[in-house]
């Protein structure tokens, strides 16, 4: 088996206020730790997990700054065997087909392939969309939301969580993409003696030229979507103190809640 | 030259130290990140969702989660990989050291097992010895304990009352005494133990658990630290083999005193730990907690309460990691020269003073830390549903193990008379030297802008330091040791200048790689604890000054005081504030980052 998995280097929003940078098209980071998506975690997981059972190699692939390194070290650390982490200020990383599209270069640089797992939504922009259209992109089948993986000669059966607890199977012809779902397993932390041997690993770094993909053809001007702002959403809560005796109290609020559609 | 020959231990107090000679938490590598990222999440998932089991000593948890972190290698970062371990740099040590903190209880376990109980081994053990017992502790598969104290050899430890005699088959020693307040006793497979051979000779010894004849007493009721195992262990006619003598015959206090060394700047990362995690837990609290209409946290005397945790945490960091950074150092040197290890343990005890200085600044603050951390969580912060009141309790041990706080005080004046009298530090040079100084001093204007202002200071504070230092050695001679009293001011005098010192370099060093923007909070910690140090060392000095001369002579030396400890204040009050909005947006210590 030839695993890609690909992940995102994203800001732990529960640790401080969000808070919109002065350019109004960002968060401002400073205030954040950075660390791998969450399902992207899991993602990782699953691809050590299928190579541990079927043998194989698994690379790592990530768009991301510098910082996010020991984040990607982290996976090789836990298993992964080497790393593309991919850099180019002209990527316009806001449009998740343009990802998926600079995503399947590295990818298919890398020659043959059986599967790509990606974490199936990401935790900042929560866009859902970057996997399956990597699937387009890469011209193959997919599965999203992915919460049980048994692979198969030649093919994958895929476990889908649906709403409302329903699960769906289906059996997908490898090579294929799937987006895994949290809670698919349990991951594991990198032991001192992995975490020293993913020194050693390889990490490659590469722009688009290095990918042979056109800027062109993934920068801000391809892309059909302008992000024109951030913004933090005023909390408005109105409260109006209902005065008078009891039974002038109740009626004024029973008004209220018929008036507004609650009763 | 290299960085240990320009720096001795001991030697920050008579001269400038350079940033460029200090490690700081800024300069973690990719590895040490990594490791911080694995003991966060092995912390967060899996040792605090088992605290209260932890805490009432249920059936083996505490056994296992020390496999578990055998498993991640977090047990043995002091273990040569030949001997199965994942030995790492001492920086990574104090990485894990700090995370293990969060459980006051798993923490000592972890410390007992990993520190006292099996590094004797490492540093000490024959080759034999090494084979056979360091592989399962690395793991965790075997559990390790200490066992030094007994009934009347505490602070004493030499004045152990166990004995081992020689069997007449020449294979055994046969061992009897009693040890006292063992950590891990409960659950221990193997113990490091003491006893005089034939009564006389002071001796190591590595005891399987198993053995016939060991027995012990139920379980110390302690104040803190509840979940952990405290117990007494009695050996009664033990049979050890012979090839389980530790070290040499005799030379029980080398390993006995050496390990301790090592046991105390340790014990300081784990209180830099315990200062994070109070500011998160009073952080958190304060912002939600309203009275009188608004959130405490925008009371002012919480925010300087709060401001006061993160200078005592960002001092204790800076300093513990300084200390680190040297040893660090000093062991790649000696084992490029292809050092035995049992004098690795000797090079350690270089910075015995730094050690000591780790273990009692840092067991204080945290004390001190965990004290106000109640009293910002007010009736709640007594209850036990609060986090904040076992962290009181479990806080209270570090002033008193690894050598309680007043033989740690003791050694760090010792350690530097002796070391002036071998030669090894130039501490007479400098006393005689400081009258000519002072008479420069005199003359010169003191700058205003920070951080020349803060190190005007600090030069001025190491030179009040061997004021009284230098005094008191010439007036009481080889008697100095009677005066405790002094000795004891005068490691305040010490700890004080290495941590004002350490957080100083740090901020510096901050604002010389990251700039201006990045330094600008260390710096402004780095201004207070300047500025409220000098109060401080004004009082101890005279206390000393006092205590040593009367008459003309203590009139004219506290002239010198006086000029030392000239100053202006600086308004403190707006820049605590500043630095517990910092902790308040985060809500955690700002310089942590997870
Ligand atoms: C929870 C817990 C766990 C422990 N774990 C271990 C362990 O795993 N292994 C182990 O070997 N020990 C362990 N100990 C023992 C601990 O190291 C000792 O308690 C400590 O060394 C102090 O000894 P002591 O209690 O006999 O106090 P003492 O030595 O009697 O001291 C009492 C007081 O007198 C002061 N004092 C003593 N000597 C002098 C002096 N010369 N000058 C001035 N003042 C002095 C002390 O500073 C202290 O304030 C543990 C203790 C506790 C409470």
């Amino acid at each position: 088996m030839k695993t890609f998995v690909c992940i995102k280097y994203v800001p732990d929003t529960s640790e401080a206020e969000v808070k919109v940078n002065a350019a109004g098209d960002g968060v401002d980071s400073s205030r954040f730790s950075f660390d791998i998506n969450d399902a992207d975690n899991y993602a990782v997981e699953e691809s050590v997990l299928i190579k541990e059972a079927r043998g194989g190699s698994v690379t790592v692939v990530s768009i991301g700054p510098k910082e996010s390194e020991v984040m990607i070290r982290m996976a090789l650390a836990k298993g992964c065997d080497d790393a593309i982490r991919i850099e180019d200020r002209r990527i316009a990383a806001h449009d998740p087909l343009l990802v998926a599209k600079v995503l399947a270069a590295a990818i298919r640089g890398g020659g043959e392939f059986d599967l790509v797992l990606t974490g199936c939504m990401a935790a900042d922009d929560g866009q859902m969309a970057t996997g399956v259209a990597l699937a387009e992109e890469l011209g193959v089948a997919h599965a999203a939301m992915v919460k049980k993986v048994e692979v198969l000669d030649g093919k994958v059966k895929a476990y889908r969580e649906l709403e409302g607890g329903l699960m769906e199977v289906v059996e997908i012809k490898l090579p294929a993409v799937l987006t895994i779902q949290t809670g698919i397993n349990e991951p594991r932390y990198a032991p001192i003696r992995g975490i020293r041997e993913a020194q050693k690993k390889e990490l490659r770094v590469a722009g688009l030229d290095d990918l042979g993909v056109d800027a062109g053809a993934v920068d801000a001007g391809a892309s059909g979507i302008v992000l024109e702002k951030l913004y933090i959403p005023e909390v408005v809560s109105k409260a109006e103190v209902i005065e008078g005796e009891p039974e002038e109290k109740a009626a004024k609020l029973a008004a209220i809640l018929v008036k507004g559609g609650l009763v | 030259m290299t960085l240990s020959e320009l720096i001795k231990g001991g030697a920050f107090l008579l001269g400038p130290v350079d940033e460029k000679d200090v490690f700081t938490p800024e300069e973690f590598d990719d590895i040490h990140l990594m490791v911080k990222k694995t003991c966060a999440d092995f912390v967060n998932n899996k040792v605090l969702p088992k605290v209260d089991e932890i805490e009432t000593m249920a059936e083996g948890v505490a056994v296992a989660l020390l496999r578990e972190a055998g498993g991640l290698g977090l047990l043995s970062s002091d273990i040569p990989e030949e001997y199965g371990g994942d030995e790492a740099d001492k920086i990574t040590t104090m990485i894990i050291t700090e995370a293990m903190i969060a459980s006051g209880s798993f923490a000592a376990s972890f410390g007992a097992h990993t520190g006292i109980g099996t590094l004797p081994i490492v540093f000490f053990g024959s080759e034999a010895q090494k084979n056979k017992y360091l592989p399962a502790l690395a793991t965790g598969e075997k559990v390790a304990a200490y066992a030094l104290t007994e009934p009347e050899a505490g602070s004493d430890a030499l004045n152990s009352k166990s004995k081992a005699v020689l069997s007449a088959d020449g294979k055994y020693y046969i061992l009897n005494g009693v040890k006292q307040f063992i950590t891990n006793a409960a659950w221990a497979d193997v113990i490091v133990t003491y006893a005089k051979i034939d009564g006389e000779k002071f001796t190591a010894f590595i005891v399987d658990a198993d053995s016939e004849g060991i027995t012990l007493d139920p379980e110390e009721k302690k104040m803190g630290i509840k979940g952990s195992s405290t117990r007494s262990i009695i050996f009664e006619n033990v049979h050890v083999p012979v090839e389980n003598m530790l070290w040499k015959e005799g030379k029980g206090h080398q390993v006995a005193f050496n390990i301790l060394n090592i046991g105390r700047f340790k014990l300081g990362a784990a209180c830099v730990g315990g200062g994070k995690r109070s500011i998160e837990l009073s952080t958190d609290y304060a912002l939600q907690r309203v009275q009188f209409n608004q959130p405490i946290a925008q009371f002012n005397i919480i925010k300087n309460k709060i401001a006061e945790m993160a200078l005592k945490t960002y001092a204790m960091e800076s300093l513990v990691y300084r200390i680190g950074g040297m040893i660090d150092e000093k062991l790649a040197e000696i084992k490029a020269g292809g050092a035995e290890s049992s004098q690795i343990v000797e090079a350690i005890q270089e910075y015995a003073i730094e050690c000591s200085i780790a273990k009692v600044y840092c067991s204080e603050a945290l004390d001190n830390i965990v004290d106000e951390a109640v009293q910002i969580h007010g009736g709640y912060g007594y209850s036990q549903d609060y986090a904040v009141e076992r962290a009181y309790r479990d806080s209270r041990i570090n002033r008193i193990f690894e050598g309680t706080n007043e033989v740690n005080r003791m050694l760090i004046p010792g350690t530097l008379m002796r070391k002036a009298l071998k030669g090894e530090v130039p501490f007479m040079e400098a006393v005689f030297g400081l009258a000519e100084e002072l008479k420069k001093l005199k003359e010169v204007e003191a700058p205003t802008g920070c951080p020349a202002k803060e190190e005007f200071l600090l030069a001025k504070m190491k030179k009040l330091f061997l004021l009284a230092a230098g005094n008191a050695a010439q007036k009481f001679n080889e008697a100095l040791v009677q005066e405790q009293e002094i000795l004891c001011r005068l490691a305040d005098m010490a700890m004080e200048i290495f941590a004002v010192e350490s957080a100083l370099l740090r901020a510096k060093k901050i604002l010389a790689a990251r700039g201006e923007a990045e330094a600008r909070l260390p710096m402004m910690m780095a201004q207070c604890l300047a500025n409220d140090m000098i109060p401080k060392m004004d009082a101890w000095a005279g206390e000393i000054i006092a205590g040593t001369l009367a008459g003309e002579a203590a009139a004219k030396v506290f002239g010198g005081l006086k000029l030392l400890t000239r100053y202006t204040p600086i308004n403190t009050y707006t820049l605590k504030r500043e630095i517990a909005d910092a902790c308040y947006a985060g809500k955690k210590y700002f310089l942590e980052r997870r």
